[in-house]
């Protein structure tokens, strides 16, 4: 029965420290299958894989109970140098890659094929010249498999889109002679929507040459996509094994304790209101930031007064450039009006003394000063740009610590900081609060426009809800104009007026919110709709 | 337990070896039978003497160029005013023309001409230090290494006429010590100099406390130096520097300049450094030239990172409470080792263990911010 299974761990259990992580957990996988293995977090997923490739660390917590067969036979596996003897790989989620090589370095990296020369005959292959066509040409076969035609095999790692580092990855693995299983963990977590639909097509291209994938994911409908079929795991014990046809989403997520559905912002927040196609608060006009990795070239568009504006898209394509031009970190060129009027961007705080503030995306690297405490970050733009905070004495403008006192506190009962008081350090607080105390910075400015980028990024659910709750209302008492900049389109479509989707630097669309769900995707893969019937 | 926990953790492993070292060093010293007075009299006045110098370090750190080692470049302003000074002083005849008004001259046109010296030094420093952003540390060694190498050939080639300054019987090149007694050495803090030279209404400047020496001049001219860099730091454009040095993008993207704020504190840095060393000079009593700054900076550096800073953030309390361990360890070491062993040199070599192994140990803690 076992021979039809390419691999299969039977009844695997795993303590650490008297912790009981995995019980009795099966998992079967057929060669060319592309099996999903789903849980929540915490569920397993990770040591189980972590004793397929014989990581160190469980033989360090006392080794596992239980068989691990390969084409039928017991196989034990106690290395990962094993494990790739074995034929088994893995796609790694944080990027195993040198920035400095080029793709058919990295690709080769510690199996490079050498030529034998004078000094190696003597010295020994350590001083084989490298056979750089054969490895090139390797490298090339290795990317076309996969259908990465356009990723030059010698081209440097650094500064390419997170996608292609993925995919160059993968080629890496495929690259790997007798290679029979493939683990991706997580793979498309890091990828934008675009991105990771070219990953799942690859899976299938892989798993078409006979090779099994192990497939890693939190995303339901990828696994509904692509995978053929799927354990289920929970809280450490194997919940069931079933082929995709036979399920459905909800039943899946039933089966993994069901997700709710969330709801981002309540819908009493989200009144209605008049907005006028002539007040225009800012405008771009042929704007270029030069953003490495995220290029803007050529943008134009007009964001109404009071309105809530998206910019989505993928990675890589230019949003996140957006907002840091205005602020002056990267060089930018073409026009960009507040309230018709231009700014000279060259110039430093131009933005910020026209009314503009800014969250960055960026919040330990551009968005605080997080050796300082909470009052120093919420007061410092406010203070720079405005001279607020300050009193004068003689020609020295000295800080007013009652009103920066009085300041932060307030701030800290409106956005709900959780803090010990406004001396903490922000580099000691969590994600959702420093995320409040650049909120607060910006709004110290009483900016006219607000520009958040990515929000959201790294807080938890609720701290989430409230970040977005808290910018409608802001949004709606204050009439204040707010572009939203986001990876996530729920998120931007739960709020939004209109979202601008960005491709290749430029606005490739803008939409409504209550656009069909396929319409934005094909506008993120850049792809008209026209041309897509 | 938990108290005397956090309490641990502020205060940190150094300093509480240190610290512990202190006072094992000070009961010791009395145990041998060393006047108290004297003995803090000797921690005091070398605590303001050197505390100027560590001084200047503050606005260096909190701009981001780090630890300055090119202290050397203020310190190197500060005796070409106080030489120029005193040579003036002699030309003119100030003795003759101010009385006990001349020593007051003196200082003030030291402090004068070595800040504008070094406020122009500090400035191209500052912007040498700019273009060399990431190794800040290791081109501010070099630097403070190579002034003083230059400077000992301006020292060699200046010929003065004041007889204090030049070598006797020569025509060029300065002294390797020159003497500040009939100028202003000791005129803040030395008791028998302000009582025997100076007028009646200025003899609180300098007194004696039964053996305990007050030198109130120093201590006033000190805290207010203390003070304005703390007061500077609470301004708008200080609280900006802060911001500049601890992060670049957050303070540009606030619109500041964070060159510009960078050349400042390394400007203001190497001026506090100039006037150090003035207040330095006048303590001692004496000038001292050539190779003698050539490790000042490495105490100085070593002063602040005793009293808690890091490489990237002090306060005006680490100045202080730095430099009275570090200058208080060697006031205290020297009698007591020399009534114990045998070696007279062992100050000098606990001296170099404790800036070293201060600077190694800080160094090692610090965290790589180019990735």
């Amino acid at each position: 029965m076992d021979d039809q299974y390419l691999l299969s761990m039977n009844n695997i259990s795993k303590e650490y420290y008297g912790n009981r992580v995995l019980k009795n957990v099966n998992l079967q996988v057929k060669p060319g299958e592309i099996h999903a293995l789903v849980g929540e977090n915490g569920a397993g997923k990770s040591t189980l894989m972590n004793i397929l490739f014989g990581m160190p660390v469980i033989f360090a917590t006392g080794g596992f109970e239980g068989d691990i067969l390969l084409n039928g036979e017991v196989t034990a596996i106690d290395s990962p140098h094993a494990a790739m003897n074995s034929g088994i790989g893995m796609v790694h989620q944080e990027f195993m890659l040198i920035p400095e090589f080029t793709v058919t370095e990295n690709i080769k990296l510690g199996r490079e094929i050498g030529e034998s020369t004078a000094l190696s005959k003597i010295f020994g292959n350590l001083l084989e010249r490298l056979n750089w066509n054969q490895m090139k040409d390797d490298s090339r076969k290795a990317l076309d498999s996969i259908g990465m035609m356009n990723i030059e095999e010698y081209a440097k790692v650094a500064g390419m889109p997170i996608g292609y580092k993925q995919f160059v990855e993968i080629a890496r693995e495929i690259d790997k002679t007798g290679i029979k299983l493939l683990v991706f963990d997580e793979p498309t977590a890091v990828l934008t929507e675009s991105e990771a639909d070219r990953l799942l097509e690859i899976m299938r291209l892989i798993a078409q040459k006979g090779i099994a994938i192990i497939f890693i994911t939190h995303r339901l409908t990828e696994v509904m996509a692509v995978a053929d079929s799927m354990t289920i795991l929970r809280d450490g014990e194997f919940v069931a094994r079933k082929d995709v046809k036979d399920t459905s989403l909800v039943n899946i997520a039933e089966l993994m304790i069901g997700r709710q559905v969330e709801k981002l912002v309540e819908d009493d927040l989200l009144g209605e209101r008049e907005l006028l196609d002539d007040r225009i608060a800012l405008e771009f006009k042929d704007y270029y930031v030069d953003m490495p990795g995220e290029r803007v070239q050529g943008m134009d568009v007009r964001i109404r007064e009071g309105e809530i504006f998206g910019f989505g898209g993928l990675a890589g394509q230019g949003k996140i450039g957006i907002a840091n031009g205005i602020m002056g970190l990267y060089e930018t060129s073409g026009e960009v009006l507040v309230y018709d009027k231009p700014l000279v961007l060259s110039r430093l705080g131009e933005a910020l003394r026209n009314g503009i503030a800014f969250v960055s995306e960026d919040r330990r690297g551009v968005g605080l000063l997080l050796g300082e405490s909470i009052e120093r970050n919420i007061i410092f733009s406010a203070m720079q740009i405005n001279d607020e905070f300050v009193k004068r004495i003689g020609p020295m403008k000295i800080l007013d610590q009652k009103a920066a006192d009085e300041h932060t506190e307030n701030m800290i009962k409106l956005l709900d900081i959780r803090c010990t008081g406004p001396s903490q350090v922000v580099g000691s607080l969590s994600g959702g609060n420093q995320q409040k105390v650049c909120l607060a910075r910006a709004l110290t400015m009483v900016p006219k426009i607000l520009i958040v980028s990515e929000p959201t990024r790294g807080i938890d659910i609720g701290a989430k809800k409230l970040v977005l709750e808290y910018l409608t209302k802001i949004n709606r008492e204050l009439g204040m104009t707010i572009i939203m900049i986001s990876s996530e389109l729920v998120e931007l479509r739960s709020l939004c007026d209109r979202i601008a989707i960005i491709s290749e630097g430029k606005v490739f669309s803008v939409m409504k919110p209550n656009d069909s769900d396929a319409a934005f995707g094909l506008a993120m893969a850049g792809i008209r709709e026209e041309v897509a019937r | 337990m938990k108290t005397l926990k956090t309490f641990y953790e502020n205060i940190g492993l150094p300093r509480l070896i240190i610290g512990l070292f202190f006072i094992l060093l000070v009961v010791a010293s009395l145990l041998l039978g060393f006047s108290p007075a004297a003995l803090f009299s000797d921690v005091v006045r070398r605590w303001l003497m050197y505390g100027t110098l560590v001084l200047a370090m503050v606005p260096g750190i909190q701009s981001g160029i780090g630890l300055n080692f090119g202290i050397s470049l203020g310190i190197s302003s500060g005796l070409l005013g106080a030489v120029l000074a005193m040579e003036v002083a002699f030309v003119r005849d100030w003795n003759g023309l101010y009385g006990a008004g001349s020593p007051w001259m003196t200082l003030l046109l030291a402090i004068i001409l070595g800040v504008i010296f070094a406020a122009i030094v500090g400035t191209l420093y500052g912007m040498l230090l700019n273009r060399v952003k990431g190794s800040e540390m290791t081109v501010s060694t070099y630097v403070g290494f190579s002034i003083i190498a230059f400077m000992n050939i301006v020292w060699l080639s200046l010929s003065f006429t004041n007889g204090e300054l030049s070598w006797p019987l020569q025509g060029q090149g300065l002294r390797n010590t020159a003497s500040l007694s009939g100028s202003f050495g000791g005129l803040l803090s030395n008791p028998d100099v302000v009582q025997n030279t100076q007028p009646e209404w200025l003899h609180w400047l300098a007194f004696r406390v039964g053996d305990f020496i007050v030198p109130m001049g120093l201590i006033l001219v000190f805290g207010l130096m203390c003070f304005f860099v703390w007061l500077f730091f609470r301004s708008k454009t200080g609280i900006a520097m802060s911001g500049a040095g601890e992060n670049q993008l957050f303070t540009t993207s606030s619109g500041i300049n964070v060159d510009r704020k960078r050349i400042q504190g390394t400007a203001i840095s190497t001026v506090i450094g100039a006037v150090g060393i003035i207040l330095y000079a006048q303590t001692y009593g004496f000038l001292q030239l050539y190779n003698a700054p050539l490790m000042m900076g490495f105490a100085s550096v070593a002063s602040i990172l005793i009293g808690g800073a890091t490489v990237k953030r002090a306060r005006i309390s680490h100045v202080l409470i730095g430099t009275f361990l570090f200058q208080g360890i060697l006031v205290t070491a020297l009698p007591v080792v020399n009534e114990v062993v045998e070696i007279g040199t062992l100050p000098e070599v606990l001296r170099i263990i404790i800036s070293n192994g201060i600077i190694l140990y800080a160094l090692s803690k610090t965290k790589g911010e180019n990735q």
